[in-house]
């Protein structure tokens, strides 16, 4: 590449900062351009190395992501230009350490804020390598058809309305970056179109002048008139009087300096730009405009014919036949639109995967099932009321919601023997974390553990649904060799009875409409414990039976629902969910005694031989 | 914003503190008891002093604000006198609110020192007839250039300097006053004059300007340190709302009122398209009739855009002049959305429509960049809800255009 180009359609940049819509955007130029290899080699995020998705037209790509410069360097040799969107505080140093890298040629500083010692001396230091910063606090630029910086010219609507997937013929600079998108349409629209803009940023001491970018647009024989859009403040402007005096510009050069306003306003205004203030006469955009016209350029009479003289000066080269005509490329490839976007405005469809009836996160404020979650506060809702709206789908009667908080609390723990406990205990001791030792406690929860809440709920349904008689039903478990789930307990018996059983029963039969299947039960319990003495309703089986009661006759379940709370088993959840209480206060315990990893002692291990 | 000026009053102090050179000044202000502050600095009561306004403002001295070899009372009773009073300055007027009260040095002789900056190096002024005539003996300067990426090279600038009696302590203090003028940020920095007698030196008038852009890594330096706004620069209500905007948000709000009985009032995207809106109507001809000059940019929320477009309307439909322009404005965007932002706009003209249709007023928009056709098809529809003309434009139409077509059809 000649020294007067930055870019061409294979550069590669380092993209220092994850800017996944700036690298989007770029992609989507190379692929309008027809570019053979994505213009962004890597991307440096001092936070994390790995990945970044991107679409490279239809395809998705992968593009590398480092920790630092120095990585990145080093694996792609090729790029050599850095587009820099650090931080006003730390844009300095990385650009400084862009600077000293031997393959970097350009680097573009996106940020706005950089102090100006630091822009001086980046400035100077770019100078004295040879080297050519773009910035700091613009959007940066771009070369038709080869190459773009970051979020520069905007969308790909715009890129196409700008014709910037092929050059043109004119070499345009500007200091504002928000002009610079303005200005591609304007020469667009007057001419063939740019065939390099950049926007050097509206600082006092940018990192390039607009009179370096001059000197290489007319060093570049491609590029055969220049534009250029300055700006109150500074003297910049007659550096340019001074090189067209002098034959360092002989390519005709059409320049409007902005701020003809100033003159109107009484106190002196800071406009957005840091470098835009005219502290002395020569500063002011008047002036320069009047000296750039008389050293020869074309300068319109306002920002308002400025098209009209770019179209003038255009149509005269090209009469001249020092422009030829633009060869346009047969087709331009579509970028896919995005599917957010064409969700957005209803151009596509597609089925769901997931299905939810029972919350929902979008809003301003979660709900559960439909309740608002400052309205569970508001209104006061309990524990039981969410568990009942988040399984139920229903606000349940105050005594209702209170018998599933009773639940959990007589569930919420047996003591550290228990199976499922001891699991919890031997995981965490082994150093596993909360989630792993609960998991290893919960895992342990089926029929012999805690599960008998299913099944005495579904025997003892069918007993009483279908009317069999207490006798009948002992009668016919007993013919199919089943024990009754909920009756037994190996150490409670008629004498020694379950105070967790005494405690649901008196509550049940206090609040709750009628105890039809609590009856039956009792009624059973009689039968067996005639026979054995610890064969009594224990709190599984009594668990079961209350909640069969309550929910045919609070009023708010239908038929099919409670033959779906029993058949699909969903009662095991209230066991599930109370004792996992008890089991992590079990693991936080091993954790605060520093309990080692447990071993089961050899003795107590019978080992047999052949 | 980058370079600020600052209170000569801080500007002493910094330069006291960084140089050791036991400099003492008060500043007084419309809430200082001048009763009580002899207690704190006893100097006041046996020192002759110097008083003079500390509000960013020159040439002191020939406006007769300069109380000279005073004692305390006197000082007193001339701030007492001046404090509040309205003055005119160049071009400015403002009020009197700061004055700096300081040991009056009777001194033979005057000396000039200057440092500013340029591109590629600092440049620093040195001259041994300083005072109030500086620029009518400018030739007798001499300007020594420290390349940026040089350091102080104390062998040279010894050589540039005329030969003095303590030259040496003279060197001495242009070095640390460089070294001052980096460390902390300054883009200007002249004392003019400062005596200096028996190797001492002692500033007398100073300016001083700080780049507030390095405030990230020079806030500790500089403490609690105050950017005023510019002698006469007094903002209203409105201003100050944006301006409190501006400082809390990540993007971009600017409002400066011009003249508030203006006919055309603007609604402009952009540093650098909002300068181009006003140039234009200034170009043909209609400066007099702009009425503020502003601009959001840097994709600000929807919040902001309406906050901000509720200020510049409520200004505008205040007095009853019908026939009023809005320009709603900008180039074609790079990144900020331009239906998100003219959502908030939107917003606004629907809760001022009774008003603007009063009020005849006529709307041009003109509008690119992302998602630009959803907010230009909004306006179109806006415009038929709220029954006020409203013309709209995308890319296609020259940015400025619409300015022509508004004031052409007055």
């Amino acid at each position: 590449m000649n020294t007067y180009e930055l870019f061409n359609e294979k550069t590669q940049a380092i993209v220092f900062g994850n800017q996944k819509k700036a690298i989007q955007r770029m992609l989507d130029f190379d692929y309008v351009c027809k570019r053979k290899t994505p213009s962004v080699a890597c991307v440096i995020n001092p936070n994390r190395a790995g990945y970044v998705k991107a679409f490279f037209g239809k395809k998705e790509i992968l593009i590398p992501m480092y920790k630092t410069l120095d990585e990145a360097v080093k694996k792609h040799s090729n790029a050599d230009v850095v587009i820099n969107f650090s931080s006003f505080r730390s844009a300095f140093p990385t650009t400084m350490s862009a600077l000293k890298k031997k393959g970097i040629r350009t680097i573009a500083i996106i940020a706005e804020g950089v102090p100006e010692r630091k822009e001086r001396i980046l400035a100077a230091e770019a100078k004295k390598l040879g080297k050519v910063i773009i910035g700091p606090a613009t959007v940066g630029g771009i070369a038709p058809g080869r190459f773009k910086i970051g979020n520069a010219a905007g969308t790909i609507e715009n890129i196409i309305g700008s014709k910037l997937y092929r050059p043109g013929s004119v070499g345009f600079v500007s200091k504002s970056g928000g002009m610079l998108n303005e200005m591609l349409n304007v020469i667009a629209r007057n001419s063939d179109g740019i065939y390099e803009g950049i926007a050097i940023g509206g600082d006092v001491y940018p990192g390039s002048t607009l009179l370096d970018h001059l000197l290489r647009f007319e060093a570049n024989p491609k590029i055969k008139m220049l534009v250029c859009l300055g700006e109150l403040g500074g003297l910049e402007e007659y550096k340019i009087v001074d090189a067209l005096k002098s034959g360092k510009i002989k390519k005709p050069l059409v320049m409007w300096v902005t701020g003809t306003c100033a003159k109107v306003f009484k106190t002196s205004v800071q406009f957005g730009h840091a470098g835009a203030k005219a502290s002395s006469e020569l500063e002011t955009a008047d002036a320069k405009n009047k000296a750039l016209k008389k050293a020869g350029a074309v300068v319109p009479n306002s920002f308002d014919d400025f098209g009209e003289k770019i179209a003038m000066v255009y149509n005269k080269l090209k009469k001249q036949g020092k422009i030829k005509e633009v060869k346009e490329p047969m087709e331009i490839p579509k970028v896919p639109m995005d599917y957010k976007k064409a969700i957005a405005q209803g151009l596509v469809r597609k089925p769901t995967n997931i299905v939810s009836s029972i919350s929902d996160d979008r809003g301003e404020e979660p709900t559960y099932y439909n309740v608002l979650m400052s309205d569970l506060f508001k209104k006061g809702y309990s524990i039981g009321d969410v568990i009942s709206l988040l399984w139920f789908k229903k606000k349940l009667p105050k005594y209702a919601s209170k018998f599933i908080e009773m639940t959990i609390m007589i569930t919420a723990d047996h003591g550290p023997a228990v199976s499922g406990a001891h699991n919890a205990i031997v995981a965490a001791r082994a150093g596993k974390d909360i989630t792993a030792a609960l998991s290893s406690g919960i895992l342990t929860i089926g029929p012999r553990f805690g599960g008998a809440l299913n099944d005495a709920a579904r025997y003892f349904k069918h007993a009483v649904d279908s009317r069999m008689t207490p006798r009948e039903f002992v009668d016919d478990m007993k013919a199919k060799g089943i024990y009754i789930p909920g009756i037994g307990h190996r150490i409670k018996s008629v004498k020694n009875p379950d105070k967790r059983v005494e405690i649901l029963k008196k509550y049940a039969r206090k609040h709750f409409k009628k105890t039809k299947y609590l009856d039956f039960a009792l009624k059973v319990e009689k039968i067996t414990t005639a026979k054995k003495g610890n064969l009594i309703l224990n709190v599984d089986g009594c668990l079961a039976v209350l909640f069969l009661d309550l929910f045919e006759s609070c009023g708010k379940f239908t038929k099919e629902e409670i033959n779906e709370i029993v058949n699909e088993g969903y009662l095991n959840a209230f066991f599930v969910l109370g004792r996992s209480i008890g089991m992590i206060g079990h693991i936080l315990d091993q954790y605060r005694l520093r309990q080692g990893l447990y071993r089961h002692p050899w003795d107590d291990i019978l080992y047999l031989k052949d | 914003m980058a370079e600020r000026g600052i209170r000569e009053y801080d500007a002493k102090h910094l330069l006291s503190k960084y140089l050791h050179l036991g400099l003492k000044c008060v500043l007084v202000t419309p809430k200082t008891n001048l009763n009580s502050l002899s207690k704190k600095h006893k100097w006041l009561r046996y020192k002759k002093l110097v008083v003079k306004p500390d509000q960013l403002f020159g040439k002191r001295g020939k406006h007769n604000l300069v109380l000279l070899n005073a004692t305390f009372e006197d000082a007193k009773k001339f701030i007492k006198q001046q404090m509040g009073k309205e003055v005119k300055i160049g071009k400015a007027t403002g009020k009197l609110t700061h004055f700096l009260i300081e040991p009056f040095v009777p001194h033979k002789k005057e000396y000039y020192v200057a440092i500013k900056s340029a591109r590629e190096y600092d440049s620093i002024f040195f001259s041994l007839e300083g005072g109030i005539n500086i620029e009518e003996n400018w030739n007798k300067v001499i300007e020594i250039r420290i390349p940026i990426l040089e350091k102080f090279n104390r062998k040279f600038v010894k050589s540039k300097l005329p030969n003095i009696e303590n030259k040496e302590a003279l060197v001495n203090f242009i070095e640390k006053l460089y070294n001052f003028y980096v460390d902390l940020g300054f883009t200007y920095l002249e004392i003019n004059p400062f005596a200096f007698e028996n190797g001492k030196i002692i500033p007398l008038d100073l300016v001083a300007k700080l780049d507030d852009t390095s405030a990230f890594e020079n806030q500790s330096k500089w403490g609690n340190i105050e950017f005023p706004v510019p002698f006469g620069r007094t903002f209203s209500k409105e201003e100050q709302y944006i301006k409190g905007m501006d400082e809390k948000s990540g993007a971009s709000l600017k409002l400066t009122i011009l003249n508030p009985h203006g006919k055309i009032w603007t609604l402009v995207a952009g540093g650098g398209a909002s300068v181009i809106y006003a140039d234009t109507i200034t170009d043909l001809g209609y400066g007099n009739e702009l009425a503020n000059y502003g601009e959001y940019s840097g994709n600000p929320s929807t919040a902001e855009t309406y906050e901000y477009a509720r200020t510049v309307l409520d200004l505008m439909t205040r007095d009853n002049k019908p026939g009023k322009i809005l320009i709603i404005g900008g180039g074609i965007a790079n990144f900020t959305d331009v239906a998100k932002t003219f959502k908030g706009i939107i917003m606004a003209l629907h809760e001022f429509a009774p008003k603007l249709r009063k009020l005849k007023v006529k709307i041009y928009v003109r509008r690119g960049g992302p998602n630009y056709k959803e907010g230009l098809a909004q306006m179109r529809k806006l415009g038929d809800e709220i029954k006020v003309p409203i013309e709209v434009y995308g890319p296609e139409t020259h940015m400025t255009k619409i300015v022509s077509m508004a004031l052409r059809k007055k």
